[in-house]
């Protein structure tokens, strides 16, 4: 009796004489692997870029943002009231549980450098930003707390403000001039790129809080307050400490609104995951189609063939082939054409995601689990789409097969 | 010495559904010895070709006994038949039926195939058999490479590969000019007689059936005669 292996080099000798029809065939599969890698390259990619931004805006932070403020009648939304003040901050900083906090005071306006200039946010900030957002510097020093106290005229740049003032020289140790006033730069921000809404991470200068209060804007009220949780575990109960201490510092009584919002990033973490996951699913199922698509195109091939080869099947019968081994040789054709094109599949859809990755900038990986469930899913489409044209084979009549025309 | 082929009262009928059944052998009695070279001749719906699938083991008998070397086989199940054929005969056919895109050596190789014998066993053999039809340097040709005539030597070359007990040959020279023909029945004729090869021929031309030494004439599917050949053809 005829031994697995040689069926498999009968069949696979099949193939090869049919170079052109077998290769056709795999097509449909491999668009259809290739597709299901590059989709959930990225939406696997956009996923963990999306959870990755949001960890790298600080380990359990919590932000707070003034409250919106209602004159006659009309309220701002959040953040449009200058209820939080630089002297929260430092009472939320002595909370337990609270490892940092750094206030941030916004200053829009034009930073100019020799000639070059740039509209970009200026933001006042505490030492302990580099803690809160775990940013640190890819060159130079970030400020320290006695220039901070001192309110120095020092400035960190992103590095899109780098690149768009020094385009070739090094920014450490120049001056920029912030609404005219003279900055030094004393270091640069590691590289950031885009946040999970879209936004330039990038495009910023950094500078004391009380270089923007007593320089740039005046006044004391910061813009947000963000907080850093010792530990995440802790973040809920730091949460509602934080909103008792500045409901008492502000002298609302319960019953009131309050005029600030507190907020941490997990929530904001997991809707964003959620959302990409959701897409990456859809996405992936337009794949499987497309997949199922070449599958049948591999039963409509296969039957075709197994009429086509009427009379070669039935020689073989007549050589003593049993029909077991027919069944055998007929199938393994339709799985080495199904997993062939998966495994180009494979290949196609990797080069794919790195292709988007490249030249469209957008995040992609390919997890490996994703490569073997498209192999052992083709493989499957193989054997339920080659059974029925293989066990046509396999019931064909002899004699009457060897007289086909 | 045990006959290879021995059928007793073979009959076959091909149920039709709505009609009359059709009775294509009607009680058939033949022996065929060891070495012997028959040739099996008859008008189309004789039942010739019936007859040879059966011999074959291609078909099964409605009723009757067939013994092939000495053992009852209507009764076995398929897998066993197959297994028979792939061992134990040798067939060539009217159109060939060689492999498209395959060289002649892989195309006299396949009966080996499915008869499980080690590759290197049946390079040799395969070899052997080509060189056997006057073929070995055509090896690695293809069927389209090759003339009608010396198609159907690596034709014979497969049926002779596995040292079959019968070679049914099925109107092997239908699709042959007059000298390919020549060629080929004189090949039959040399391995039954210098191989001492048993060789069942079916064909409804006389002359190609003169190369024979015995000749059954079947009609309205009965044996209606049964004799040697008087004016053998010389090798």
């Amino acid at each position: 009796m005829i031994s697995l292996v040689q069926t498999v080099r009968l069949a696979l000798q099949a193939l090869v004489r049919n170079r052109s029809r077998s290769l056709l065939t795999m097509l449909g599969i491999v668009i259809g692997v290739a597709a299901v890698i590059v989709t959930v390259a990225i939406g696997t990619g956009a996923s963990s870029s999306v959870a990755n931004q949001i960890n790298g805006l600080g380990s359990n932070l919590i932000i707070v943002i003034p409250g919106s403020v209602q004159t006659t009648g009309a309220k701002t939304g959040n953040g449009g009231a200058s209820s939080l003040t630089v002297a929260d901050g430092l009472a939320i900083a002595k909370l337990p549980g609270v490892s940092a906090v750094s206030p941030s005071v916004n200053v829009r306006g034009q930073v100019i450098a020799g000639g070059q200039n740039w509209q970009t946010t200026v933001t006042g900030v505490a030492p302990t930003y580099t803690t809160v957002r775990s940013w640190d510097v890819a060159s130079g020093r970030f400020f320290s707390q006695n220039e901070t106290d001192s309110a120095a005229k020092v400035a960190v740049l992103g590095q899109t403000v780098v690149s768009q003032l020094f385009p070739n020289r090094d920014p450490v140790g120049q001056t920029v001039l912030i609404r005219n006033v003279p900055f030094t730069v004393i270091g640069t921000l590691i590289g950031r790129g885009q946040s999970a809404g879209g936004q330039d991470q990038d495009d910023t200068v950094l500078i004391p809080y009380t270089s923007a209060l007593d320089r740039l804007v005046g006044g004391t009220s910061a813009g947000a307050l963000m907080v850093s949780a010792t530990d995440a575990a802790h973040i809920d109960s730091v949460q509602t400490q934080i909103t008792g201490l500045l409901e008492q510092r502000h002298g609302i009584v319960a019953g009131q609104p309050d005029d600030f919002s507190v907020r941490n990033l997990q929530d904001i973490a997991q809707a964003a995951s959620a959302t990409s996951a959701i897409l990456g699913l859809l996405l992936a199922a337009v794949a499987a189609v497309s997949l199922l698509v070449g599958g049948i195109g591999i039963m409509n091939i296969m039957l075709v063939s197994v009429t086509e080869r009427t009379r070669e099947i039935g020689l073989r019968v007549a050589l003593g082939a049993r029909s077991a081994a027919i069944l055998r040789q007929f199938l393994i054709e339709a799985v080495v054409l199904s997993t062939g094109g998966g495994a180009i599949g494979v290949v196609l859809g990797i080069a794919g995601a790195i292709a988007i990755a490249v030249f469209a900038h957008w995040p992609s990986s390919v997890p490996i689990a994703s490569v073997f469930l498209a192999l052992a899913f083709s493989a499957a489409v193989g054997v339920f789409f080659g059974y029925w044209p293989a066990r046509k084979a396999a019931a064909l009549d002899p004699i009457r097969a060897l007289r086909f025309e | 010495m045990t006959p290879v082929v021995e059928v007793r009262d073979l009959r076959k009928v091909y149920p039709l559904e709505g009609g009359e059944d059709v009775v294509a052998l009607r009680g058939v009695d033949l022996t065929i010895e060891p070495g012997e070279f028959v040739a099996v001749m008859g008008p189309s719906g004789s039942g010739k070709s019936t007859f040879m699938h059966i011999v074959g083991l291609l078909d099964r008998p409605t009723s009757g006994t067939y013994a092939f070397a000495g053992h009852e086989v209507s009764a076995l199940p398929s897998d066993a038949l197959a297994d028979l054929r792939s061992r134990a005969l040798g067939f060539v056919f009217q159109a060939y039926n060689l492999l498209p895109r395959t060289t002649a050596i892989e195309n006299v190789e396949l009966p080996m195939v499915y008869a499980g014998i080690p590759a290197a066993e049946r390079r040799r053999a395969a070899l052997e058999a080509l060189d056997a039809v006057g073929l070995a340097k055509y090896a690695q040709h293809q069927p389209n490479q090759l003339s009608g005539g010396q198609q159907q030597r690596v034709a014979i070359a497969r049926s002779i590969v596995n040292r079959p007990q019968l070679i049914l040959a099925d109107e092997p020279t239908g699709a042959l000019d007059t000298a390919s023909s020549e060629d080929v029945m004189a090949l039959f004729q040399r391995l039954n007689d210098e191989r001492g090869m048993t060789v069942m021929l079916v064909t409804h031309e006389a002359d190609v059936a003169a190369h024979a030494r015995r000749l059954v004439t079947f009609r309205d599917g009965h044996i209606v005669a049964d004799e040697p050949v008087k004016e053998k053809v010389p090798v």
